[in-house]
């Protein structure tokens, strides 16, 4: 009994003097343990879930209860990784150093922002509402209107527009060579790379820094998962009720949102409505050059989702039952006048009752799971405070303005 | 409305690079006696399925494994409960009377049979209020002697389960589809009868391996739908009074993007001039009443042997998304029905009353009545025998095929179930306790829970204490929260994870 408590009062006394030592700014430390979820095999890290005991049809990673994941990305070191959450929660990486990836991507409002659109570095709402990160790593596309295929491209979005980060390519690698810890850390996180001296941080380091801890954030270990799994006691009789609703073919949500991972990442014209004086949003028209695709949009992962409200690209739906009634209101009935569009075959009039949507509802929450939440550092190699509680603070001000709309 | 949709329609099918070939068959009938016989016919399927084929062939021999667990559900009682109740092998035997419930099945193995008393069947009453009569996820289910009547959604549907049989049921007016197994692979549907659907009776959507025979159909906007999907088999169906007999479709915008290798056979495709009672804006909404089998963008597909009569638009329609006018438009999706192949039908007295949309079409190329075979597109690699038989429309570069029957492919079911979903190879304990116990143990760090090193030197031989303390702990340590119950993952699970979690060295 006594070993049982002597190890963690070593392990106290262990932290207390690092804890000391970083206080006396000394290096940073890089973890050398990959995150949860994730083993590691040789330097790297591999996801590990159990849906990965089960097969998927031709291996797309939809279907059922146990049904596979699709693809995935891995393969990241576990210092890559803890140099990736480093520059998310770093404001060094925005123009102006008063917004991080953190401030629109909070990891406790579901790495979304609470916000109907996102706020950037100009103080000024942006065209759409910030997604989540949560389970990114299984995802073939990125943005609202699928238009970058990979984490790093994306990121580029955010980091080099005028509205959101506002910085560019050249001053963010001015900015991180120039501080000395970060130099440090990406030399443990890339050895081999900064063997030689003169060695620069370079762009895809950063990026591929980014994505490493942006394809730890899974959440795959929700209640409706041990239901799943096969413990059919995780979900009460609504919830259960909830369920049924969801994947049956009046409601239809589950030939979307299919799961494990709740979508089928597939474009979707379902017509909701923009917000009150903001012009019409053509979304995936854009990407694809493809008319008929006016107004679709990437259909969303509900896993969190009962954490990132408001919903829809616009952040429309101040709550999930708004959100799921606007599916029995009527197809295409908050289509613009002179809008053509090709809504979706699914959307259509399947006379929910108010009991029904509140089911749905209670499933919903059911696919909340945080059990991999990462730790959000309080101090920043660049010697910047994190920022993204501010931010944070504003959204909770601009959610009752949304909520008026 | 319906006038302009009909105009746009073929307006559409002329933008949309129509093919418009020479119709009628103007050069003499040649005569031909093969002087050896035509190659067997082989598709990727057919392969599979002799692959594995050992010993002595049996044709859909497919069983739900039963372990002699036996639950009766009388007139008054729950279904729900009985599954609720049963264990993976369970035979559900339901007393015939009327149950007004939903029954949903996640579980392995499971056998729901109707027991049939004198024509009496255990009836599953929707009331115009219930969304689907039976749903399934788990592998293995047998779902059989039901009357399934008045859902508003489907009335048998699964998701993702594996060697399915659904066989011996009615299903009358029954919302949007009769019996839609999706995402699953290994399937049997068999002896249905099917009526009053506004989508598909018999709809097999993004699948593997299933056979589609003996089912009659009918009074439904399509009868036997087979989308997004590989290796069907339609045969020896009934189909009759639909807008539409036999669909093989691809629907675009969905994660599963390709169809192929469907074999329509031998079934009766007759008089089907059902009005299109559709929902708006679903794909069969753009079927033209009065189609016998449709074609749209499946590659692959073997027509033989039907019985094809009565329909009064056209026999058979091969076409591209052209009709597809209601769906977004998908890149990833081919829009061509490649490799079509046409053997030995029946057909007469098709097209004589064609449908708006077709006879705007016949128009442009000066035809009043519809063909007993159309192909909008044109396919240079498709073929037909005897071709001198039917009348026609762009079938001009069809050429002969190179076998004269598809014969040699009994099934295209798998003659081994596929295997249960736990992998070999794959070891649980390792996927639970980096996909579950991480969340709080690390190998030497503080997280959340003690690091696991620690607990390592506390339980060291005794993974049943992990096990026993993960699935109901008690508080024991101050500086750490009180762990939350796993009794969510099995015991095997625990006790698999706790072994792993005291030989992890990192």
């Amino acid at each position: 009994m006594m070993k049982q408590y002597l190890l963690p009062a070593l392990g106290c006394l262990f932290l207390v003097l690092s804890g000391q030592l970083i206080a006396a700014e000394q290096d940073f430390q890089l973890k050398e343990d990959c995150p949860p979820g994730f083993e590691l095999t040789t330097g790297h890290c591999e996801l590990r879930s159990l849906y990965q005991m089960y097969p998927s049809l031709v291996g797309a990673g939809v279907g059922g209860l146990k049904t596979g994941l699709p693809e995935w990305r891995d393969g990241f070191t576990p210092q890559q990784t803890d140099l990736g959450r480093y520059l998310f929660f770093d404001p060094a990486l925005s123009g102006d150093g008063s917004v991080s990836c953190a401030s629109c991507h909070h990891p406790d409002k579901g790495f979304a922002d609470g916000l109907g659109r996102s706020i950037g570095i100009t103080g000024e709402p942006v065209a759409r509402s910030a997604p989540t990160l949560w389970n990114v790593a299984f995802l073939k596309s990125f943005f609202w209107d699928a238009r970058a295929t990979t984490l790093e491209q994306q990121m580029q979005g955010p980091l080099f527009d005028a509205h959101e980060m506002g910085n560019s390519p050249d001053k963010l690698l001015a900015t991180l060579n120039g501080i000395p810890a970060y130099r440090d850390l990406f030399a443990q996180a890339w050895p081999e790379d900064f063997a030689s001296d003169g060695a620069q941080i370079r762009l895809d380091q950063i990026y591929a820094a980014i994505t490493a801890f942006q394809v730890s954030l899974i959440s795959l270990n929700s209640r409706y998962d041990h239901y799943a799994h096969g413990y059919h006691e995780a979900l009460t009789e609504p919830e259960i009720e909830g369920m049924n609703i969801f994947r049956s073919f009046v409601a239809r949500c589950s030939e979307c949102h299919t799961p494990p991972l709740f979508t089928n990442q597939q474009i979707a014209v379902i017509g909701t409505p923009d917000p009150e004086g903001m012009p019409f949003d053509i979304g995936a028209q854009k990407t694809l050059k493809e008319p008929s695709q006016r107004g679709g949009f990437k259909v969303p992962s509900l896993r969190n989702i009962d954490l990132t409200a408001p919903y829809m690209h616009s952040g429309r739906f101040a709550t999930l039952r708004d959100a799921a009634e606007f599916y029995t209101d009527g197809r295409g009935h908050a289509v613009p006048e002179g809008e053509e569009l090709k809504i979706h075959w699914h959307i259509w009039e399947p006379k929910l009752s108010d009991d029904e949507l509140d089911r749905l509802v209670d499933f919903m929450k059911t696919l909340t799971d945080e059990s991999f939440k990462p730790d959000q550092p309080d101090r920043l190699p660049s010697g910047m405070k994190p920022v993204h509680n501010d931010i944070a603070q504003l959204g909770s001000n601009h959610d009752v303005e949304t909520q008026h709309e | 409305m319906n006038k302009l949709a009909v105009a746009v329609g073929a307006l559409v099918l002329l933008g949309g690079g129509y093919f418009l070939g020479q119709g009628k068959q103007s050069e003499p009938t040649v005569i031909k006696v093969a002087s050896e016989p035509k190659a067997a016919f082989t598709s990727s399927g057919s392969d599979e399925v002799a692959a594995a084929t050992t010993g002595a062939l049996s044709v859909r021999s497919l069983e739900t494994p039963t372990s002699g667990e036996l639950i009766v559900v009388k007139d008054g009682e729950s279904i729900q409960d009985a599954v609720k109740a049963a264990s993976p092998g369970a035979v559900i035997k339901v007393m015939p009377g009327t149950y007004k419930e939903t029954v949903y099945i996640d579980k392995d193995n499971i056998t729901l049979s109707g027991v049939i008393e004198q024509g009496r069947y255990p009836v599953l009453e929707g009331e115009g209020v219930r969304n689907d009569a039976v749903l399934y996820s788990g592998n293995g289910v047998t779902i059989e002697n039901l009357y399934i009547t008045h859902y508003k959604g489907n009335g048998i549907m699964g998701q993702a389960g594996n060697n399915y049989i659904i066989r011996n049921n009615y299903v009358v007016d029954t919302g949007v589809y009769g019996i839609f197994p999706q995402l699953g692979k290994n399937g049997i549907v068999s002896h249905n009868i099917i009526s009053g659907i506004e989508d598909a009776a018999i709809y097999v959507g993004m699948s593997d391996h299933v056979d589609v025979v003996y089912n009659q159909v009918y009074e439904s906007v399509a009868g036997i739908e087979i989308e997004n999907s590989r290796h069907a088999l339609v045969e020896a169906n009934y189909v009759y009074n639909n807008t539409g007999g036999i669909l093989a479709f691809i629907t675009p915008g969905l994660p599963i993007k390709t169809c192929g290798d469907v074999l329509i056979r031998n079934n009766f495709v007759v008089n089907n001039n059902h009005e299109n009672f559709a929902i708006p804006g679903s794909l069969v909404s753009n079927i033209p009443a009065g189609a016998g089998i449709l074609n749209m963008a499946c590659d692959d597909v073997v027509i033989e042997g039907n019985i094809i009569t009565g329909n009064d638009s056209v026999g058979i329609l091969l076409t591209d998304f052209s009709l597809a006018t209601s769906a977004a438009k998908d890149p990833d999706s081919e829009p061509n029905p490649n490799r079509p192949k046409i053997l030995n039908n029946i057909m007469q007295n098709n097209g004589t009353n064609p449908a708006p949309l077709v006879r705007a079409f016949l128009a442009t190329q000066l035809e009043t009545q519809g063909p007993d075979i159309v192909d909008t597109v044109g396919m240079d690699d498709g073929c037909i025998l005897n071709p001198e038989r039917f009348r026609t429309l762009g079938l001009d570069k069809y050429g002969d095929c190179e076998f004269s029957n598809t014969s040699n492919v009994v099934s295209y079911t798998l003659p081994e179930p596929v295997p249960p979903r736990s992998k070999e190879g794959f070891k649980k304990g390792k996927l639970a306790y980096y996909g579950v116990c991480a969340g709080c143990h690390a190998y030497n760090s503080r997280m959340i829970g003690p690091p696991t090193q620690i607990l390592q030197a506390l339980y060291m031989d005794n993974p049943e204490g992990i096990a026993a303390y993960a699935a109901n702990p008690v508080k024991k340590r101050d500086d750490y929260p009180e762990m939350p119950p796993q009794g969510h993952l099995d015991e095997e699970t625990l006790m698999a994870a706790a072994k792993y979690m005291l030989k992890v060295k990192k």
